[in-house]
């Protein structure tokens, strides 16, 4: 998953045929590496949220948030990295759980805060939510028992507290116009 | 109002003002095309090629500033559309493009002529619209227009499916386009931007000034003259940027980079301080970029603050419309003087100056281009293909009047001279417009001199006619020791034979005393006319900086070196 540093961006988007397409088109086009990325309804009818991870320092996602931005469909978007921010990842891990294991593993799904949301004679179903530092230790906890199927959300992020003036994308503090990065990484561009 | 889809996209497009369009029809477009004999104010012209189409729009679009229009068919009507729009949105040039598209319920069945064009064109246009119902027609037209023009302009594909354009509905034009989203460019520069601008401005001992295609889609002339005037700056302009100042201002260095002059080159090099306006750094101009302006801080102003540490880290970066952040700046900047930097400047131009031969076996490029450049006394409207005869159309062609020199900068298409020129000359029959054509460019779409022909659209047709792929040629003599793969032509057709297919008068010239007798004959023609220049097949641009390297490492023409030592030889 994520190497170096990552981002947390955060925007809002039309809820429209192809805005995803969009999305995807100028995060393959440009080589950007997206270590996760959720979307869901947001508070606004017709408005979606997309919570982004990006891999790369201050400068990757610098691109990242101006390139996305030209999108019109995209209606907000800002690099909350910096801010005090809730973040959260949900994860849904289905676990083999042999009888003599069964106690052992309710005392780790204790221990997180997770919940047994299905059980079966040998396998249970156990929802975790924290960050994901929180849910990758309780999966690789888990591991020895013999993990079937994971499945993770990506991050969901959300700046704590209000801003005045500024909608919760806190949009309003990002500059239009940055100074930017310093000369990119050296690339090959002798095509003729 | 009661109206079809097809009625409403007719009367969309006429308050748009749009005033001409160029297409080709076909069935999944058909209702729109059998609606415009109602609308008489709307002129189409019958092209011979949807590429030709995208890249007429282009060209009409940046000779006059107005947003051209192409129409085609579904499917491969809308897939040939592709270059011309890639080549539109590289080089931010406002475009609409109306593709038809199988029936709604068709869409997805994998019908008869069906492309999924939204999906094929994504990544090249700057948006794309499906119109589902036929009401939504006025505002997206009126959405795809405001968005082609503002901001960073840009192709917008609109998808028109059958049934659409024969539903029927209410027509309600919205007098300003309906975002529900704020889609606000940033005009203005902040005050503290534009004060350290300023500041640096004051500060340098050698500034320069990197004048690019904003400067001309901005119609920013004025400021960037006013300001190198008023600091006493030399300006610096990009391939696209040419024609942004008048060619004989002595402030206007010219063209930097690959195969810019090599003074200007040297310029950036020297420099203190890059006031870089409306381009983006693109490895033509800067070269390997961790070596590009190594002494100099830079101030980049751009409308697409994307761009504004893209590739390069300015010092202050200010996202902006050109004109009015340099208006803006102005009330901050005191006059200023480089006498020094100019007079060395100056040197540089006298110790490495262009190498123009002339009087060999074939015609020289360089001597015909600098022929239509007196004989068109600077003013034509000048439309070039891709390769060498493009460079030395930048070297050597002396605008004395601004923003008349189009040519596809980003993408380097090939058979953009034909069809844009076409459509330069539709928009501007004010000009004499000349299109500078490699026999390489000019085969991809000579198809467009039937339509010149048929309604007598008046472009002067100049092939550079060196029976090779030119460029890549060079590129072979320098880099892989002469192995012509695939670049030399064996066996060219008769170009003035095809004028005259065409319904042309073609005009050959094969000596360099009858260079200028066609150039009049082919002014003074009142249609469009086809010379066949036969130049020197292994003529090489220079200067040169291989990609990839430096702007140190520009190698010069050799010639000029072999002139310098029998010159002192003969003293
Ligand atoms: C559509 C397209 N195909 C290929 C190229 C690669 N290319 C760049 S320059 C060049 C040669 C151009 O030859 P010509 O049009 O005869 O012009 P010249 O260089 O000889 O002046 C080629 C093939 C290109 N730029 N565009």
């Amino acid at each position: 998953m994520a190497t170096g540093s990552t981002h947390t961006i955060v925007a809002i988007v039309h809820d429209r045929p192809g805005v995803l397409n969009r999305i995807a088109t100028v995060i393959r086009r440009r080589g950007f590496n997206i270590a996760s990325l959720s979307v869901g309804h947001s508070e606004r009818p017709g408005l979606s949220r997309i919570t982004f991870v990006v891999d790369g320092d201050e400068l990757v996602a610098d691109q990242v948030t101006k390139q996305l931005r030209k999108l019109v469909d995209v209606v907000r978007i800002a690099d909350i990295t910096g801010e005090r921010l809730v973040g959260r990842e949900l994860a849904l891990v289905k676990v083999r759980a042999a009888p003599q294991n069964r106690a052992e593993i309710i005392q780790f799904v204790d221990i997180f805060r997770a919940n047994i949301v299905d059980a079966s004679v040998e396998s249970l179903i156990i929802e975790v939510t924290g960050d994901e530092d929180k849910v990758t230790s309780l999966i690789s906890l888990l591991q020895p028992f013999g993990i079937s199927e994971v499945m993770r959300s990506g991050r969901l992020a959300m700046v704590r507290g209000m801003i005045a003036g500024g909608d919760s994308t806190n949009v309003a503090r990002v500059m239009a116009n940055g100074s930017g990065p310093t000369p990119l990484v050296e690339v090959d561009r002798s095509g003729g | 109002m009661k109206m079809t889809g097809a009625q409403m996209m007719c009367e969309s497009l006429i308050r748009e003002g749009v005033d001409v369009m160029f297409g080709i029809p076909g069935g999944a477009i058909l209702p729109f095309y059998q609606t415009l004999p109602e609308f008489p104010a709307l002129k189409h012209i019958l092209v011979r090629h949807e590429q030709g189409a995208t890249h007429a729009a282009d060209g009409y679009s940046r000779a006059s500033g107005r947003t051209g229009v192409a129409i085609g068919t579904s499917g491969p009507g809308s897939t040939n559309m592709i270059t011309g729009i890639a080549c539109a949105q590289t080089d931010s040039v406002p475009m609409v493009c109306i593709t038809g598209q199988v029936a709604r319920g068709a869409i997805g069945t994998d019908a008869f002529q069906e492309t999924d064009i939204i999906g094929a064109s994504m990544p090249v246009v700057k948006h794309s619209y499906q119109v589902m119902h036929a009401v939504d027609v006025p505002r997206v037209v009126r959405e795809a227009f405001y968005l082609a023009k503002t901001g960073r302009p840009g192709p917008v594909l609109i998808d028109f499916p059958k049934d659409v354009q024969t539903e029927v509905g209410d027509f309600v034009w919205p007098e300003e386009p309906q975002f529900e989203v704020d889609y606000r460019p940033v005009l203005d520069a902040n005050p503290a931007d534009l004060k350290q601008a300023a500041q640096l401005i004051a500060q340098a001992q050698r500034p320069v000034i990197l004048a690019g295609h904003g400067v001309i889609i901005a119609n920013a002339f004025d400021e960037v003259q006013q300001l190198a005037e008023k600091t006493q700056t030399p300006v610096i302009t990009t391939l696209l940027g040419v024609g942004g100042m008048v060619s004989d201002h002595p402030l206007n260095l010219g063209m930097p980079g690959m195969h810019g002059v090599a003074w200007a080159s040297m310029a950036i090099n020297e420099a203190d301080l890059l006031i870089a306006i409306g381009m983006r750094f693109d490895d033509r101009v800067t070269g390997r970029l961790s070596a590009f302006a190594p002494g100099a801080k830079i101030i980049h102003v751009d409308i697409d603050p994307a761009e504004i540490g893209k590739n390069v880290r300015p010092t202050v970066g200010i996202a902006g419309d050109a004109n009015r952040v340099l208006r803006q700046l102005s009330q901050y900047i005191a006059p200023a003087t480089h006498p020094e930097w100019l007079a060395h400047l100056d040197r540089l131009k006298k110790e490495h100056p262009l190498f123009v031969p002339k009087g060999g076996e074939y015609v020289y490029q360089q001597e015909v281009v600098e022929s239509l450049s007196k004989l068109t006394d600077g003013r034509a409207i000048i439309v070039t293909g891709v390769g060498q005869h493009q460079m030395w159309a930048a070297q050597l062609y002396r605008f004395k009047e601004r923003g008349l020199f189009l040519s596809s900068g980003g993408q380097g298409t090939m058979g953009y001279e034909v069809p844009a020129a076409m459509g330069a000359a539709v928009a501007r029959p004010d000009k004499t417009v000349w299109s500078l054509a490699g026999d390489g460019g000019f085969q991809m779409t000579m198809y467009e001199l039937a339509t010149c022909a048929e309604n007598n659209i008046p472009v002067k047709f100049a092939i550079f006619n060196n029976n090779c792929l030119g460029m890549v040629r060079q590129w072979q003599t320098i880099f892989y020791k002469d192995s012509y793969v695939a670049t030399l032509y064996t066996k060219n057709p008769d170009f003035v034979k095809l004028a005259d297919a065409f319904g042309m008068p073609g005009i050959r010239v094969t000596k360099s005393d009858e260079i200028a007798d066609a150039i009049k004959k082919a002014n003074a023609h009142p249609g469009p006319v086809l010379v066949d220049f036969v130049v020197d097949p292994m003529e090489n641009v220079y200067p040169m900086i291989p990609a990839g390297q430096s702007l140190a490492e520009l190698i010069e023409d050799p010639r000029l070196k072999q002139r310098a030592t029998a010159g002192q030889k003969a003293h």
